[in-house]
């Protein structure tokens, strides 16, 4: 097998900025671009700690995302709060099946699974494993890909909580859920974002240390 | 430049600048801090969870678990979070969880009801509803004991609990036309709305619950008097024809009117939920002015046929009272039937007619004045109050001549003397009489008169056969004969008046001239014979000495019989 070669184990990196390869070899710790000072590194740094600790509060934001009302939905004759779940099963019994199969995917499997992969790639990253890296780096991509659409709840609770608000005949308002949701779609995003992808194939070079 | 398409040399790459110091772990706040709100979301929401509580409803109709919402004073309270059926399937479950600020309105008698559109004779509440959808009304209960299990009731409540005013227990035999919510009148105005009713637990009567308003409640007094003022009083009496009626709505609705007599004193405004009676009518509330009432048991051995429940007693004339209850009593002892009829008497008119009153508020004195009055003879008695109908009064009255006997005051309610109706003692009197009519010997004596008739036919027979005619032709030559001799006799009469009468004159003048003689005869007589008469005297002194002589000759006589030898010897003194 041929040696593949990457910049961090020659021990180099090119700078974001102005693309200047440089040394890390000798610096510890933090080091600057020589020309034009940004800041650089060959990984992005404690990629797996901040990855961590955004999933963690992702985490913990998802539980009252699904408990807590995502809309209030006032007409003349009734007021109703809705959980996302309840907002589904109202959708599924009133025969809506198509509708609430997308935001039943769309607002709590996906979610829900995009966590529970970036979960999986940082234990597998922790772990240094060298199983299926091709396959972790093709769910990473589907991660980033997908992550936006989750929002596909907050998008119809801000459109109709901005459109419908005809005083005392029909008010839609986004509930704590909403924020706590938004929150989650968020802080994964971002978690996925700071997790560097390049952290599952540094296993595979020799010598690797993390 | 070859060199550009070789690998580079990596030894002219230069060195990173080192900088220390800037790594953090700072992002490790970003979990920390949600996981902060979340919990503090979490402490908070489980803080706020108010009180769960469950009602019961005889139907769910309406209520929706996560829809139904519950409302006191029309301001959301609570919301029901499920609905189940009881596990004996009597009843619906309502789980219901109360909003925390509103957990104290949760007392032992607050209420629960679910509103939705109601039309009753009266009133159509709840239309909201029909846009809405139903909810659950509540009314907060002023105890201070707090509750979670209700019993919800079927209706609204009529009166809000916190309403000011006072609720009455007004007693009644029957309902009539009222029902909840029906109107309570004071002098025309309506005060207040009865709120329930039920059948008391003997089934003798209903118990209604009235609630009068704030301002007005003061006015039902210890002695007000409550009565059905439903639809129209329509009585034809000797007074003539008389419609009475409370308003158009009590006519179309019923209701109840009270009012509190001014004859009987001021007194104080009645207690909350005191009892009344509910009479049926203005004039018979107004019979029954008398804030006492005594009840007592007539006993009688006849026949109440006539009397009804509700007749007067009365005590000459005078209402006294009323007949409560009548019944028929078999004593197995002595195989006789009797007819307790229990009458309830107002001893205040009683007191009317006793001169010395007692004071009010005695209740002891009536019992006195009773026995005083049973003692001189006061008895109840069946009396006839019209012959027509045959309707029959209970009458006291004063029958000096009866047994004595005593109100029986161990007996409940205490027994008071009866005594036979005079028409009944008519009819036992009449029952005798026939009965000494059908002992007589009818039969015989119907022979006799028979046999009597019979001969006196026969005589007048006789009588018949008799020779009429000659016996006239008889008859007429005696009257003749008869006429004849009077005739001669009153020739005879004139004879004496002429010639006898002056004969007998002479004759009577000569006897008189002898009378004259025998006069002076006597005259000298009674002189010759008078006590100072010569002659008299005379006679007197021979007799003086006759009986002298006769005396010496007595004792002569005697000597002579003890000494008959003297005649002899001579007496013996001479010796």
């Amino acid at each position: 097998m041929r040696q593949e070669l990457t910049a961090a184990g020659l021990g180099l990196c090119s700078c974001h900025v102005c693309g200047l390869l440089s040394r890390l070899d000798k610096v510890d710790g933090p080091a600057h671009c020589p020309r034009c000072h940004t800041r650089v590194h060959s990984r992005k740094p404690n990629s797996v700690g901040y990855c961590w600790a955004l999933l963690i509060a992702a985490y913990i934001l998802y539980v009252p995302a699904n408990l807590l009302p995502i809309m209030e939905t006032g007409t003349l004759f009734n007021y109703r709060e809705d959980t996302i779940m309840s907002g589904v099963l109202h959708l599924w019994k009133t025969g809506f099946w198509g509708i609430a199969a997308i935001i039943f995917v769309a607002s709590i499997v996906v979610p829900l699974f995009k966590m529970l992969a970036l979960t999986l790639l940082l234990f597998s990253v922790q772990r240094r494993s060298t199983l299926w890296p091709v396959q972790r780096a093709r769910l990473y991509r589907w991660i980033e890909l997908v992550g936006r659409w989750s929002m596909l709840d907050i998008y119809v609770v801000t459109l109709l909580a901005a459109l419908v608000h005809i005083r005392s005949l029909a008010t839609v308002k986004a509930g704590a859920g909403a924020i706590a949701f938004g929150a989650v779609v968020v802080l994964s995003m971002v978690a996925a974002m700071n997790f560097d992808p390049r952290l599952i194939w540094d296993p595979l070079r020799k010598g690797y240390k993390l | 430049m070859n060199e550009t398409s070789q690998l580079p040399d990596l030894s002219q790459i230069p060195d990173a600048i080192s900088e220390r110091g800037r790594f953090s772990q700072l992002v490790w706040i970003i979990p920390v801090i949600t996981m902060i709100i979340v919990a503090s979301l979490a402490v908070k929401s489980c803080l706020d969870r108010g009180p769960v509580i469950t009602i019961t409803f005889k139907s769910g109709e309406g209520i929706e678990a996560g829809q139904t919402k519950i409302k006191y004073k029309n301001v959301q309270i609570g919301e029901v979070k499920a609905v189940t059926i009881a596990k004996d399937r009597s009843q619906v479950l309502v789980t219901a969880e109360i909003f925390k600020d509103a957990g104290w309105l949760l007392m032992e008698d607050t209420r629960f009801w679910v509103v939705r559109a109601r039309i009753s004779r009266n009133s159509i509440s709840g239309l909201g509803t029909l846009m809405e959808g139903s909810y659950i009304g509540a009314d907060a209960g002023i105890s201070r004991q707090s509750q979670y299990e209700f019993k919800g009731m079927e209706g609204p409540p009529v009166i809000a609990i916190d309403e000011p005013g006072r609720q009455f227990v007004l007693h009644a035999l029957a309902i009539g036309s009222l029902d909840i919510t029906s109107p309570i009148f004071y002098r025309g105005i309506q005060v207040g709305e009865v709120i329930s009713y039920e059948l008391d637990k003997d089934g003798r009567g209903v118990s209604l619950k009235v609630f009068i308003r704030d301002p007005y409640d003061q006015h039902v007094k210890a002695n007000t008097l409550f009565w059905h003022a439903s639809g129209i009083d329509f009585t034809i009496d000797a007074n003539g024809v008389k419609v009475n009626t409370e308003s158009m709505v009590s006519i179309l609705l019923g209701g109840i009117s009270f009012l509190s007599p001014e004859s009987l004193g001021n007194s104080q405004p009645a207690r909350p939920n005191s009892t009344f009676t509910l009479f049926a009518n203005k004039d018979e509330a107004m019979k029954r002015l008398n804030a006492v009432v005594e009840t007592y048991n007539l006993v009688f051995m006849e026949s109440v046929r006539g009397l009804l429940t509700g007749a007067p007693v009365d005590l000459r004339g005078v209402t006294v009272g009323e007949v409560t209850r009548i019944s028929l009593d078999l004593d197995p002892r002595n195989n006789q039937i009797s007819t307790p009829v229990e009458v309830q008497l107002y001893p205040e008119r009683l007191w009317a007619f006793y001169r010395g009153k007692p004071q009010r508020g005695k209740p002891m004195d009536s019992r006195q004045l009773l026995n005083t009055l049973v003692k001189h003879g006061l008895r109840a008695n069946l009396r006839n109050g019209n012959l027509l109908t045959g309707q029959r009064y209970v009458a006291l009255d004063l029958f000096p001549k009866a047994m004595p006997s005593k109100i029986d005051w161990s007996k409940n309610p205490p027994e008071f003397p009866t005594i036979t109706s005079s028409m009944e003692q008519f009819q036992t009197t009449l029952m005798k009489i026939v009965q000494k009519i059908e002992k007589l010997p009818l039969e015989e004596l119907t022979d006799d008169a028979r046999q009597t008739i019979r001969t006196l036919e026969t005589t007048l027979q006789k009588i018949e056969k008799l020779p009429m005619e000659e016996l006239a032709g008889d008859v007429r030559q005696t009257i003749r004969t008869l006429d004849i001799t009077l005739q001669k006799i009153e020739k005879l009469i004139k004879n004496v008046d002429t010639a006898i009468i002056p004969e007998v004159h002479s004759t009577l003048e000569d006897a008189r001239k002898t009378l004259d003689d025998v006069r002076k005869i006597l005259g000298d007589a009674k002189k010759t014979l008078s006590h100072d008469a010569p002659l008299q005297q005379d006679l007197h002194e021979t007799l003086r000495e006759l009986s002298r002589a006769a005396q010496s000759l007595r004792v002569l006589g005697d000597y002579l019989e003890r000494h008959p030898e003297s005649l002899i010897r001579g007496k013996e003194d001479d010796r």
